[in-house]
């Protein structure tokens, strides 16, 4: 069985993480000590909050560099995968770089609300991470942020405009809904990522 | 697309799945545990949670509930009921929560909106508003599940409560609610177009044509039911399918 970290921080409700990892029989460490993250050999960074207060926690902690200098997959969920981008307009913040992207706030218009929240698709999905993933599949999305489109973009939902729905660069992977809320289909993203 | 969310809720008491007919009479409808695995199955877009009961003991009972229902739900849930507090709201997502739903703390005291998106983020933070029509026939805000009129009129409130920091505003028409004649369309497009954030219709549902009426005329971006899904008059299956045959775009993955 492979060991699975959950990398701890201020950012989240990683009790839904946690739990569809045990409905996968897998048992995840949730953890911010850096041997620990380092030696694990799948690594996941969870989300929920705000850019600033969660990148100004992580490069207090010194878990900014762990995360950037991690040579095991890594998987980055909602508010991670922007954190793994290169700034954020939320609170104009400087973010981990990893990735090319940056972070840019939707603005509602024509009765399209923000946040992007509930069920959509994604217009393109590629590569590992979406393998026996129907294309029209819906996942769950809830963000009012958003990072742009790239050469990393491996998939792209349209929601007022085209953006990232799913990011992978060498080791890092990231995808902006919630793999652990999105029924079979999320189940089947997180499978791809734990078991290749 | 961004599908249309359909919505049951399952209000509880004692550790028990009940309905409100006009949120007065109460009647039994299983286990909520069972209920919300079976509706995740079927298709249910979320899940709503609510708590009817007022004692301590049952609050601990609820609290239970919600550990064991993350456990096993693979979509989001949210819960409500009596929330006032961060660390009420703190209790609930540690159990495994993915929002929260309040209504008259947040009427009594609206900066706790404020509190709580600062605390939580917004997309956490629902608030759920209980609407009726007052004497001169404009809808107002109403306390204690509906018993109590406020001044508040419903769309002021909606609005006050998006720019206090709400993720989403969950509208009960109490007009309607039990009913089964559908929801409040007038009103619920006024609501939906004077903010920006989503709004979840809820009260009234009876038949499959009034969720396509709530989506459409409505401009509702999700719409909640109980009575119809628990005894089984309306499949969710059946109701997406319907939906999907009206034009309005659903998830229909399973």
């Amino acid at each position: 069985m492979k060991e699975v970290v959950i990398v701890k921080y201020n950012a989240g409700n990683v009790q839904s993480v946690q739990y569809a990892l045990d409905r996968l029989g897998v048992r995840a460490v949730w953890s911010d000590d850096p041997a620990t993250i380092r030696g694990a050999d799948r690594v996941i960074f969870p989300g929920v909050g705000a850019a600033k207060p969660a990148m100004q926690y992580l490069k207090a902690a010194g878990l900014d560099a762990v995360i950037c200098g991690l040579k095991q997959p890594v998987l980055g969920i909602c508010l991670g995968l922007q954190l793994f981008c290169t700034h954020s307009e939320e609170g104009d913040t400087d973010c981990m770089g990893i990735v090319p992207n940056s972070v840019r706030k939707f603005v509602p218009r024509g009765g399209q609300k923000v946040p992007h929240m509930g069920w959509n698709t994604l217009q393109t999905m590629s590569g590992p991470l979406f393998e026996g993933v129907k294309r029209g599949a819906h996942f769950y999305f809830v963000h009012s942020y958003y990072a742009t489109e790239g050469a990393s973009t491996v998939g792209s939902t349209d929601y007022l405009l085209p953006f990232s729905a799913a990011l992978a660069w060498d080791n890092f992977c990231a995808v902006q809904f919630h793999p652990e809320k999105s029924g079979a289909a999320g189940q089947r993203v997180l499978q791809n990522f734990l078991f290749d | 697309m961004l599908a249309k969310r359909i919505i049951p809720c399952l209000d509880i008491k004692d550790g028990q799945t009940v309905k409100g007919i006009q949120f007065e009479q109460l009647r039994f409808a299983g286990d909520p545990v069972v209920l919300a695995e079976l509706y995740a199955k079927q298709g249910a877009d979320e899940l709503v949670l609510l708590d009817i009961t007022a004692t301590v003991e049952a609050r601990n009972t609820f609290a239970d509930l919600i550990l064991r229902t993350a456990k096993v739900l693979d979509i989001p849930f949210t819960v409500g009921g009596g929330i006032d507090s961060i660390a009420a709201v703190e209790a609930l997502l540690r159990a495994g929560a993915d929002k929260v739903s309040i209504n008259s703390a947040a009427l009594k005291r609206p900066e706790l909106i404020d509190e709580l998106a600062q605390a939580f983020g917004n997309q956490c933070i629902v608030v759920a508003i209980d609407a009726n029509i007052g004497s001169d026939g404009d809808w107002y805000a109403y306390l204690n599940g509906g018993r109590i009129a406020t001044d508040r009129k419903v769309i002021n409130w909606a609005i006050e409560a998006a720019e206090r920091g709400a993720g989403e505003i969950l509208l009960t028409s109490m007009a309607q609610d039990g009913t089964k004649d559908g929801f409040a369309l007038e009103l619920t497009r006024a609501v939906s177009e004077a903010i920006t954030i989503p709004l979840i219709a809820s009260g009234g549902a009876g038949t499959m044509h009034h969720f396509a009426d709530v989506f459409v005329q409505g401009g509702a971006d999700a719409a909640l039911a109980a009575s119809v899904f628990h005894f089984g008059e309306i499949s969710i299956p059946a109701l997406k399918q319907y939906l999907t045959e009206q034009g309005i775009p659903v998830r229909q993955d399973q």
